[in-house]
């Protein structure tokens, strides 16, 4: 019996609502999928939102990666739930979401965005080991120095404390 | 407070100089433009007074025990704002917050639904109770993202008319925001409620967890100009730099 069947491993890389071609060609770049490739990936799927910039589909039979995209769907919950490694732009609901579902997440901030506030949360989860954080030029760096082992699951927080200020500022009576 | 009588008193020095100057045929000119002036000078000076006092009974817990349930706005954001409100919604004891009114940007075509999709399955799991009140707005943005500062201004002149039609409507008990540029104009127009005595509301603003080292420009404005009654923030840095705030840890 051979070895026919290698695991599925998928890469799923979103970018939410917004436009980020940058991040899109990053991934869709050679270094970067050589990166995923040698650290043990299958698949790339990309959601590409609003963006203008196409990558480039394979079936993976050229030796790298099997690459396909989307632009959006409703729930990207499914995709998140099936991958092995999740590269996401700096939004946080999906930097929650992927975070509350366990799975190990590279964050790409968008250098494009004036004001960009979005980069502090990525630096802060960085900081507490939550996440892996990087730029689209960095990307390949990032993943291929990457230990998946080394990040700290993240506790989902708790809206209690907010509810509790607001009862008893209101002068409702404590649960 | 000094100033501001300082400012009446310099005032009514310089009212009295024409009456005395002026030849007996304009006299009650004179007099009538003065008593008008003194009169909105002493209408300003009440309204400060007023506002002074809301500035210094904000923030302060409501004395009074709550007995029955409260009207609630709920202002919705885009994207992580809407999910971040959505889980504070959960949390919070649906009976003591009703009759709720949801408002969204124009633009936003997500966040009603998800509040909608709440909704719902409130009327599923209550099925003997009352019928749900919620209601389902969309008010005219100030600014959408990226847009000039200057269009700004326009936008928002019309954003504050909408509000204000929303508001008299509404006329809310609280206010849940968390952020989105949408709830200046509703919290501005609450607070100016609030002043002129026509509805007392308690503004409850959550700054986003994306916010760690700095406030958003709603949190700043909120904040410095003293109009929302409790501030929260999620992380601990942002609590050290502005004290007034609440830090609350993550909501998500």
């Amino acid at each position: 019996m051979g070895n026919d069947e290698k695991t599925k491993r998928v890469v799923f890389v979103t970018v939410g609502t917004t436009c980020f071609d940058a991040l899109v060609k990053s991934v869709n770049s050679d270094s970067v999928k050589q990166a995923l490739f040698e650290k043990g990936y299958t698949h790339l799927l990309i959601q590409m939102g609003r963006g203008s910039y196409l990558p480039t589909k394979s079936e993976g039979d050229d030796g790298l990666l099997a690459v396909d995209y989307f632009t959006f769907s409703s729930s990207i919950a499914d995709h998140l739930r099936s991958a092995s490694l999740v590269i996401s732009h700096a939004g946080s609901g999906s930097i929650f979401e992927t975070l509350r579902l366990g799975k190990p997440l590279i964050v790409v901030v968008n250098e494009d965005l004036m004001d960009n506030h979005q980069s502090e949360l990525a630096e802060e989860l960085a900081d507490r080991k939550h996440l892996y954080c990087a730029s689209p030029q960095t990307l390949h760096q990032t993943i291929g120095d990457m230990n998946l082992s080394s990040l700290l699951p993240y506790t989902p927080g708790d809206a209690t404390p907010v509810a509790k200020h607001i009862n008893r500022f209101l002068g409702f009576p404590d649960d | 407070m000094a100033e501001i009588l300082k400012m009446f008193v310099a005032l009514i020095e310089i009212l009295k100089l024409p009456v005395i100057d002026k030849s007996n045929g304009n006299n009650f000119s004179s007099v009538s433009s003065v008593a008008v002036f003194s009169s909105a000078i002493f209408v300003v000076t009440l309204i400060l007074i007023r506002l002074l006092y809301v500035i210094y009974c904000n923030s302060r817990p409501l004395s009074k025990r709550a007995s029955k349930p409260v009207s609630t706005l709920i202002i919705l954001g885009s994207g992580g704002h809407t999910a971040e409100m959505l889980n504070l919604l959960a949390v919070l004891q649906k009976d003591r917050f009703e009759p709720r009114f949801y408002i969204a940007a124009a633009t936003d075509n997500m966040s009603l639904q998800k509040a909608q999709l709440l909704e719902n399955s409130l009327i599923a799991e209550n099925a003997t109770r009352v019928p749900n009140t919620a209601q389902f707005m969309k008010i005219y943005r100030s600014r959408e993202v990226g847009q000039s500062y200057i269009t700004s201004v326009w936008t928002t002149l019309i954003a504050i008319v909408h509000a204000l039609w929303l508001m008299i409507k509404i006329r809310p008990e609280v206010i849940l925001c968390n952020g989105p540029g949408t709830c200046i104009p509703l919290c501005a127009i609450a607070f100016i409620f609030k002043v002129l005595g026509i509805r007392w509301s308690s503004i409850f603003y959550v700054e986003s967890i994306a916010r760690v080292r700095r406030l958003s420009l709603s949190g700043l404005l909120l904040y410095k100009l003293r109009m929302a009654d409790q501030l929260y923030v999620q992380w601990p840095q942002l609590q050290h730099q502005y004290p007034r705030a609440i830090y609350v840890g993550r909501l998500m």
